[in-house]
C-alpha cells in the first residue's frame, strides 16, 4: 500500500515537473508548480522529515508560488499578442538535460551506496530546535540575517520612484 | 520507497527538467520556476540521504536553509523582474539584454 502510494506521488511529482517547464502558458506553469510542490512535500513525508515537509508546504506554497503568481499577474499583457514562450536554445537545452541526467544517472547506479538501517523517529522538530540553536546557531543567525537583507531589498527595488 | 536510489533517480529527472527550463524559456518568471525545481531536487538530495545516512539531522538543516535561500532568492529576482517590466516593457530574458536605456 505505502509502496504503491510512493510511486504515485512520484509519478505526480515528476509529471507535474514536467507540466512546469514544457506548457506554453505561464499561468498554468505555476498551478503544475503547485502540483511538483506538494508532491515533494509528500516525498519528505517518505524520509520522515515531518518538519522540512510543513515548512514545504508553508514557504513554498505559501510563499513562493504566491510570490510567483503575483509576479506573473503583475508583468502579462493580457491583450497582448501571444508570442512563444520558448526560445530558439530547445534542441541544445533539450540535449544538455539529457547528458546531465544521464550523467547523474550513472553517477547514482555506480555508486554503491552504503545504507543504514534505522528505525523511524517519533518526530524530528525537537531535535532540530536543539540542532538551530547549538551546533548550527551561526549559519541560523546568518541565514536570518540574509532573509532580512533580501526582503529589505526586495522592497526598496520594487517601490515606485517618486 | 526504502531504496535511496529512487529519491536520487526522482531527484534526477526533476534536476534536469529545471535545467531544461532554465536554458529553454523566455519569460524570466518561467526561468526562476526552472530555478525552483532545481532547488527542490538538490534538497530531496540532502532528505534522502539524511534519511539513509542513519537519520542525521544535519541534512535536515542544510533543506532548511536552502529553503530561506529560495525565498529569499524569489523575494529578489521578483523585485528584479517587475523592475525590468517597468523600464523595458518586456520580461523576456532575450529582450531584455541591455545594461542601460
Amino acid at each position: 500500500m505505502a509502496e504503491s502510494i510512493f510511486w504515485f506521488i512520484a509519478a505526480f511529482t515528476v509529471i507535474s515537473a514536467a507540466f512546469v517547464v514544457l506548457n506554453n502558458q505561464l499561468i498554468y506553469s505555476a498551478v503544475a508548480l503547485l502540483f511538483t510542490l506538494f508532491g515533494v512535500a509528500g516525498l519528505y513525508v517518505f524520509l520522515w522529515a515531518d518538519f522540512i515537509a510543513g515548512v514545504q508546504l508553508l514557504v513554498y506554497i505559501g510563499g513562493i508560488l504566491v510570490l510567483i503568481i503575483f509576479g506573473i499577474m503583475l508583468t502579462n499583457r493580457i491583450s497582448s499578442v501571444r508570442l512563444s514562450q520558448t526560445n530558439v536554445q530547445q534542441g541544445v537545452g533539450g540535449a544538455v538535460a539529457i547528458w546531465l541526467f544521464i550523467l547523474i544517472l550513472m553517477v547514482v547506479s555506480k555508486t554503491p551506496w552504503n545504507q543504514m538501517d534505522t528505525i523511524e523517529p517519533a518526530s524530528t522538530v525537537g531535535d532540530i530546535g536543539t540542532l538551530l540553536l547549538t551546533k548550527y546557531l551561526l549559519p541560523f543567525e546568518a541565514i536570518s540575517l540574509l532573509l532580512l537583507g533580501a526582503l529589505i531589498g526586495a522592497a526598496v527595488l520594487s517601490r515606485e520612484e517618486n | 520507497m526504502d531504496q535511496l536510489n529512487n529519491y536520487l533517480f526522482i531527484a534526477a529527472i526533476l534536476f534536469s527538467l529545471g535545467v531544461f527550463g532554465v536554458m529553454t524559456r523566455r519569460n524570466g518568471i518561467a526561468v526562476l520556476m526552472g530555478v525552483e525545481l532545481i532547488l527542490n531536487a538538490a534538497n530531496i538530495n540532502f532528505i534522502a540521504f539524511s534519511r539513509f545516512g542513519g537519520m542525521n539531522l544535519d541534512g535536515h538543516i542544510f533543506g532548511l536553509i536552502i529553503i530561506v535561500l529560495a525565498a529569499a532568492e524569489a523575494a529578489v529576482a521578483l523585485a528584479i523582474v517587475i523592475n525590468i517590466y517597468n523600464n523595458m516593457n518586456t520580461i523576456n530574458v532575450d529582450e531584455a539584454s541591455a545594461l542601460k536605456e
